[in-house]
């Protein structure tokens, strides 16, 4: 196996971790502010690719479409909020857990009803086709570098819309103590529903982003939200940090995981049998890893007990 | 208003005499829909114990559903083909005895849940739905990208396994097995949670410090709760596969542990017959709506948006007069 191949892998391992962190970010701000769990993060991430390959096919304009991913996922999550979300933040997590579950049925099958069952395509746009040349000369995919560069930026902003803002220090407020920040004249109501909008509108992108690569269809965002889940134990819930940090790891990780475990087990085994075995143990790499972080630190690596 | 026993009774009562009904009008498609609905309870029974009983919402019960489904095709194609399971050691044959059948894929269950269980229960609250819905993930995953028994494409089993005595070809012997099965499991169940473990597992549920202050292992007893429960499930995995004559990995998926947890809410919470009247009502749901239109799981997600916001206490609670108390 080549230095070139391997890198190549790390930096594909890269661009998935940045877009599961995308999806980690607003869930884990979601759970940190209002203490809620959502299954349907994942129908957002699917509403914001339909949008965008929606938008697209119609105009033809890939930026147009990221736009329009952002604001159809912050729409409708705005949208449960106001009419389902805001009723469950005092329910315990089985009713959260079983409502946002019906949810996804409504927009899966909704979705299903709109576009049919057949997966749409996003291309990608024409001066992000092709390839870069890096130093040390790997040739990688333009548009999976500005995937990883544009993930890294929304990072930064996250960072310091939380550190630097009133509206991130609001969000930290209402992270340590509802009642009191309330109480203080903050309208918790619409902060929560600005919260829930902004972790939407970052799964919506990630889906109008992934879905230039795999295709658009029903049921893409479900797969990422449980990777998104792996993601949030191993970095601690509630931590942005910790879901950049556990989001690298994972995607890392899992793409290394494909790579290089088949090849591990060719220097030992028969060929078709260590291609069977590596590729049914690099598909469970990831959870093992879980397994491990929850032996060994159950809060996740940057978790407050 | 009713006593919940007095529900419970009418439940039992009316999915026996459904299929009987059908047997004399000669419908044997409506024995199977009882048969699924029989298997489909039975796992909910199971989650029951770890979800109501115990409070731990295990979003991962598809592992054991699968497992038990593919412990019965793994044994049974091996008997199809007349090929040892396994040479070295020593040799195993496949079998298509159900009973046999029935035990290793309690045993297979129990051991996962175990495990599982171990690792889950080193957190609490939201994220041991996160940890178990990830690792139903990793058991979907494994069973996809395996190929020795069939992989994505699943694995199909010719002819029903075999009961001593039986002949569970004909419907209606399958359904009296299933329905026997049930009341068994539903008899241990109930004493169980009467039990001195019972009573401490709801005792840890409502109020884990005071629990633990009168010297209950809290981790320990769900622990047991959980691998109980994942026994319970496997069975019904078992059973399903059986009904089915074929396994694939969507046994294992995200998607059945939802539909585990949907027949125990539709039924009520923590009632011991709330999972037959739950997955009942899903079936029919599933049959009604599947009929007026293709899209019938956007009325299921409705309706079960409903019963979660307004109608707690499912079908059971709304029918009898006990509350239960929800922590």
């Amino acid at each position: 196996m080549s230095t070139i191949l391997l890198i190549e892998q790390l930096l594909n391992g890269l661009q998935f971790g940045v877009m599961l962190f995308l999806m980690a970010a607003g869930l884990t701000l979601i759970f940190g502010v209002m203490g809620l769990i959502n299954l349907a993060h994942g129908s957002l991430y699917m509403v914001g690719a339909f949008a965008a390959a929606g938008v697209a096919g119609w105009t033809g304009s890939f930026a147009l479409a990221l736009v329009a991913s952002l604001a159809a996922a912050a729409m409708f999550g705005a949208l449960i909020e106001l009419t389902v979300i805001r009723r469950l933040y005092k329910r315990d997590h089985l009713d959260q857990v079983l409502a946002t579950f019906a949810l996804i049925l409504i927009f899966s099958e909704g979705t299903r009803w709109a576009f049919g069952s057949f997966p749409l395509f996003l291309n990608i746009p024409d001066i992000l086709s092709g390839t870069v040349m890096l130093p040390g000369g790997i040739e990688y995919s333009l548009y999976r570098l500005t995937i990883i560069g544009i993930g890294l930026a929304v990072a930064a902003g996250l960072f310091l819309l939380i550190s630097k803002t009133r509206v991130g220090m609001r969000i930290r407020a209402g992270e340590n103590d509802r009642e009191m920040i309330s109480a203080l004249g903050v309208d918790i109501s619409v902060l929560y529903t600005l919260v829930f909008a902004l972790g939407a509108a970052l799964a919506g992108l990630s889906g109008a982003l992934v879905g230039a690569i795999q295709s658009v269809e029903v049921g893409m965002g479900e797969p990422v939200l449980i990777l998104a889940f792996v993601v949030i134990v191993i970095g601690g819930i509630g931590s942005i940090k910790g879901a950049l940090a556990g989001a690298i790891l994972v995607g890392v990780t899992d793409t290394m995981g494909r790579t290089l475990l088949p090849v591990i087990f060719g220097s030992f085994m028969d060929p078709s049998a260590a291609t069977s075995v590596g590729s049914a143990l690099a598909s469970m790499l990831i959870y093992i890893l879980m397994a491990g972080v929850l032996v060994f630190k159950p809060t996740g690596l940057f978790g407050q007990a | 208003m009713l006593r919940e026993t007095h529900v419970n009774a009418l439940i039992l009562l009316a999915l026996l005499a459904v299929p009987l009904g059908a047997l004399v009008l000669d419908q044997p498609f409506i024995i199977t829909l009882a048969t699924k609905v029989t298997i489909l309870a039975l796992a909910g029974v199971g989650l029951n114990l770890a979800l109501g009983q115990g409070g731990l919402v295990s979003f991962g019960h598809a592992i054991f559903f699968g497992l038990g489904g593919y412990s019965m095709g793994i044994l049974a194609s091996h008997a199809q083909s007349f090929t040892p399971l396994m040479e070295v050691p020593f040799v195993i044959p496949g079998t298509n005895l159900m009973p046999v059948i029935w035990i290793v894929a309690i045993a297979v269950s129990c051991l996962a849940a175990l495990v599982v269980g171990a690792l889950s229960l080193r957190t609490s609250g939201v994220y041991f739905i996160m940890v178990t819905l990830a690792f139903g993930q990793m058991f979907y995953y494994f069973a996809i990208s395996w190929p020795a028994y069939g992989g994505e494409d699943g694995l199909s089993i010719y002819v029903r396994n075999q009961f001593p005595g039986l002949n569970t070809l004909v419907p209606i012997q399958f359904f009296g097995l299933c329905f026997a099965v049930l009341c068994a499991v539903l008899f241990l169940v109930s004493r169980l949670n009467k039990s001195a473990f019972g009573l401490a597992l709801t005792g840890a549920h409502y109020s884990p410090v005071r629990a633990m202050s009168v010297g209950i292992e809290v981790t320990r007893l769900r622990l047991v709760a959980f691998v109980i429960s994942g026994g319970i499930t496997g069975l019904a995995g078992a059973l399903f596969a059986d009904l089915n004559r074929f396994v694939s990995p969507t046994m294992f998926s995200w998607h059945t542990s939802g539909e585990i947890i949907i027949f125990i809410i539709l039924g009520g919470v923590a009632r011991l017959c709330g999972p037959i009247a739950g997955a009942a009502a899903y079936i029919i749901l599933e049959q009604y709506l599947g009929g007026f239109s293709e899209y019938w799981q956007i009325y299921l997600g409705l309706i079960l948006l409903f019963v979660v916001l307004f109608a707690q206490g499912g079908l059971i609670g709304s029918l009898s007069k006990r509350e239960i108390v929800r922590g």
